[in-house]
């Protein structure tokens, strides 16, 4: 008999893996090779990566469908604002500084949303991030309703030239979009992450064989919020000028971001990745198209929900299971059926 | 020597609906116990209520005599009870080994390592291992069922509930569940199974309990039971229907 294991690397996750270290590599590069605006886009969609990624966590794996994830978006920005012009912090420190608030707002909201179910729970996230943006546009000190910028000696905290200052902000952005995928997929492959996947299958078997489920999403929802916060930060340092209408937007932060997981393929970890590119495919080729360029969008969306409602990476995995990234385990040795 | 299991007029009602009506029974360390009734009598919901899927309105269950009553169901697992669906419940985007391997780790609380020794263990004694890396979600009803028991038997419990696992089975099959049940038993573990086939159910069990509309109405030797005539009077209209 042939002795039987479990693993959870195949050929073509191997070959994933070092197309993706090669890839970064290349990225990481990326000031040396590429222009003003395409270190700009590409910043962009480290930080859509980041948001839809997390985004998916919580909706695709914990089953929370928040949509008010830019209350976290919008504190990060404002955090970011508070600390650097009125404190007088460094803004690398203040982006860290940040994510900790994220952390620690999030855990009383949790406390609170936590108490409503399906779409009640939805609308309660909306609320709170509604109450955030109110709340901001009352603090004069930080610009009230009109906002505010960041003063540009702030900005040269960052570096002295405008060029070593973009590229520092882009490799920002990079490096924050390799820790949010880097930590999603470390999580999904550890033990709390085999009991995340499991909810995201069926809750009430999950709680039969053990699993806390309230804890679990507990977690999930406050490390959510303070990668989200963090991302938020980074985003308004890109811009440097914030308005609670731009920070808390629902648009922005939100919609986009659940077009982003759903047309790539929801509760998957390559989902969000690939749908962002798709997603900035169809924004640069039909940025010219005006308000027609939003009719589209939906168009896309209701398509690839009719015809393929696990997204396209749900339609590439199809039965066979195939992934980039190795989660699931399989075994090896089984005479027939196995591969 | 004390229970593993005790349950003390344990009551829980859905409006005028009345599924659990001051049930008061105990299990014993490697016992086996039959629970039969009609369909709609309260069989699944004592499992809920013992499980803690559903909290009872009034009475207590004890586990190694310990009062578990307002334990969740999460933790009552990793203490060492666990159940079959009925209605499998599996994970349906995992594979049938992943679905083991959630209630070796959780539920039992194994390292990698060793859950990865109980589940091929367990999936080899089910019949189940050449399908290992198959998704949960395309299995035929058949396999659903098995794979329900075997994930039952990876969370490691001291006390196992069966809801109807036998259902369907050839000849042959049935005779192997069997014999898988009465070797979990030799371990130790104890066993509560809700059968409608009856032959296999007296093939294991201790003792059989009837009920109906939420009460015991019989417990005792499982042949005595089925001979009496309370029981056929109901059992009559379940094998009409099975």
């Amino acid at each position: 008999m042939t002795r039987l294991s479990v693993s959870r690397q195949t050929r073509l996750s191997n070959i994933a893996m070092l197309a993706l270290a090669v890839t970064l590599l290349l990225l990481a590069a990326a000031p040396w090779w590429a222009g003003r605006a395409e270190l700009r886009l590409l910043g962009e969609i480290f930080l859509y990566m980041s948001l839809a990624t997390l985004w998916n966590l919580l909706a695709g794996y914990a089953g929370l469908v928040s949509v008010g994830q830019q209350a976290f978006v919008g504190l990060g920005g404002y955090m970011l604002f508070a600390a650097t012009l009125l404190w007088g912090v460094h803004p690398l420190v203040a982006l860290p500084l940040a994510m900790v608030a994220g952390a620690l707002v999030s855990a009383p909201v949790a406390l609170l949303i936590f108490r409503l179910r399906g779409a009640y729970f939805a609308i309660g996230t909306w609320v709170v991030a509604e109450v955030f943006r109110l709340s901001f546009a009352q603090l004069s000190a930080l610009g009230g309703g009109s906002g505010i910028s960041l003063a540009p000696a702030i900005v040269k905290q960052l570096a002295s030239g405008r060029s070593a200052r973009e590229a520092l902000l882009y490799w920002l952005a990079l490096g924050l979009a390799v820790l949010v995928v880097g930590a999603v997929f470390a999580f999904l492959r550890s033990r709390r992450g085999v009991a995340l996947t499991a909810i995201r299958d069926n809750e009430l078997a999950a709680r039969s064989l053990g699993i806390d489920v309230w804890r679990t999403k507990f977690t999930v929802y406050v490390v959510t919020a303070a990668l989200t916060t963090l991302t938020g930060a980074l985003i308004f340092l890109q811009k440097l000028r914030i308005s609670p209408d731009a920070a808390f937007s629902a648009n922005d932060w939100t919609a986009f971001v659940i077009f982003i997981v759903v047309i790539g393929g929801i509760g998957t970890i390559e989902g969000p990745i690939i749908g962002t590119l798709i997603y900035f495919v169809l924004r640069e080729t039909m940025a010219d198209l005006g308000a027609a360029y939003l009719i589209a969008l939906g168009a896309v969306a209701i398509v690839i929900m009719l015809v393929a409602p696990q997204g396209v990476w749900g339609l590439i995995r199809g039965k066979s299971g195939t992934e980039l990234f190795p989660l699931s385990r399989r075994v090896r040795g089984l005479t027939d059926k196995g591969n | 020597m004390t229970p593993v299991l005790e349950l003390n007029a344990v009551r829980k009602s859905f409006g005028a609906v009345v599924v659990a009506d001051d049930q008061s029974w105990s299990l014993d360390q490697g016992e086996a116990l039959g629970v039969i009734g009609p369909n709609g009598a309260g069989k699944t919901s004592m499992f809920n209520l013992v499980t803690g899927t559903l909290k009872p309105n009034g009475g207590s269950i004890r586990f190694m005599g310990q009062d578990i009553t307002a334990w969740s169901a999460a933790r009552r697992c990793r203490a060492g009870i666990a159940r079959s669906f009925q209605v499998p419940q599996p994970f349906r985007g995992m594979t049938i080994y992943e679905n083991t391997y959630v209630a070796a780790t959780q539920g039992a609380g194994l390292s990698g390592a060793e859950a990865e020794e109980v589940c091929l263990d367990v999936l080899g004694r089910t019949g189940l291992l050449p399908k290992a890396n198959v998704l949960a979600g395309g299995l035929t009803l058949l396999d659903r069922k098995r794979l329900e028991l075997a994930r039952a038997m990876c969370a490691k419990p001291r006390v196992l509930l069966l809801d109807e696992i036998a259902g369907g089975l050839t000849e042959n099959e049935c005779h192997a569940l069997i014999d898988l049940i009465n070797g979990l038993r030799s371990t130790g573990i104890s066993i509560v199974w809700i059968e409608h086939v009856v032959h296999a159910l007296l093939a294991v069990v201790d003792r059989l309990i009837v009920i109906d509309f939420g009460a015991r109405i019989a417990e005792g030797d499982p042949h005595e039971i089925m001979n009496s005539r309370a029981v056929r009077e109901i059992y009559l209209g379940i094998e009409a229907d099975a």
